[in-house]
């Protein structure tokens, strides 16, 4: 039974610490705001918690044009999930790719969308009680 | 856990933003230093932010790595009065720019109110978290 109540969590478990990471790496970029040459990181959540629960996460490879390209290492990961950088809408000269409004808008809306995680697996949790004290 | 992370993240951010508003206080305060313990006029000076890997791999920090000297031409005056005046009247005066300061000051303080709001933010999060079940 007790398989069954961890089945019933684990979805949003999952989610739950997938957004504590990216709420991270967001944080990450706000404080990094002002240093040279640092590039701006995300991870695409949707295919990232695919990735999680079916257990095979998808490594950023490098790009090969040539059957003879030796394949490098894999980038950094995270959760199995791929950490990418974000394209510039207006590169800065001293190589950072922060835009802080993008990072602003990204960050409210994890913090947001962590919340509704949280509400849901209270939620949750409330109707295992029901059924359980009848 | 990453969102204690956060803290850490926010609050090397906060420190290193601290640390350039001192550097900025400092050139302004000695704009106008003709000498100094050295018997030589105030050196204007810059700090060098880099990323500095905090508890784990996503997350990453920011640290000031260095305070460099700034390396801009000195400002000459002509002031035969003054007591440090060369043989030809002129006084070798700081190479502070007070309106690249004041642009440097506005600057450090939007980021560190903007760390301050990514450590509110997980703050509530962190609560919220507690909550579940209740």
């Amino acid at each position: 039974m007790s398989s069954r109540i961890d089945q019933l969590f684990q979805f949003q478990q999952t989610a739950l610490n997938l957004r504590a990471v990216r709420q991270e790496l967001i944080a990450s970029n706000i404080a990094n705001a002002d240093t040279p040459n640092y590039k701006a990181k995300d991870i695409d959540f949707a295919s990232a918690l695919q990735g999680a629960l079916s257990g095979n996460g998808q490594k950023l490879q490098v790009a090969v044009t040539s059957s003879q390209h030796l394949a490098g290492a894999t980038g950094e990961s995270v959760m199995g999930a791929p950490v990418q950088y974000r394209n510039p809408l207006q590169p800065s000269a001293d190589g950072n790719t922060v835009d802080l409004d993008v990072e602003h808008a990204q960050f409210a809306d994890n913090a947001l969308r962590y919340e509704a995680s949280v509400t849901f697996v209270s939620n949750e949790a409330k109707n295992v009680l029901a059924a359980l004290q009848g | 856990m990453s969102l204690f992370n956060i803290f850490n993240i926010a609050g090397s951010g906060m420190t290193a933003q601290s640390q350039r508003l001192n550097v900025v206080a400092s050139n302004l305060a000695n704009a106008d230093s003709a000498t100094g313990p050295d018997g030589k006029p105030y050196h204007a000076k810059q700090v060098v932010f880099s990323t500095t890997p905090i508890a784990g791999q996503t997350g990453q920090g920011v640290k000031v790595s260095a305070v460099v000297e700034d390396n801009s031409p000195m400002k000459v005056v002509y002031d035969p009065k003054h007591p440090m005046a060369d043989a030809q009247g002129y006084v070798t005066m700081p190479n502070v720019n007070p309106v690249d300061e004041m642009v440097n000051m506005i600057s450090a303080s939007r980021s560190y109110q903007n760390n301050v709001d990514v450590l509110n933010t997980s703050k509530t999060l962190l609560l919220k978290t507690l909550t579940i079940g209740n």
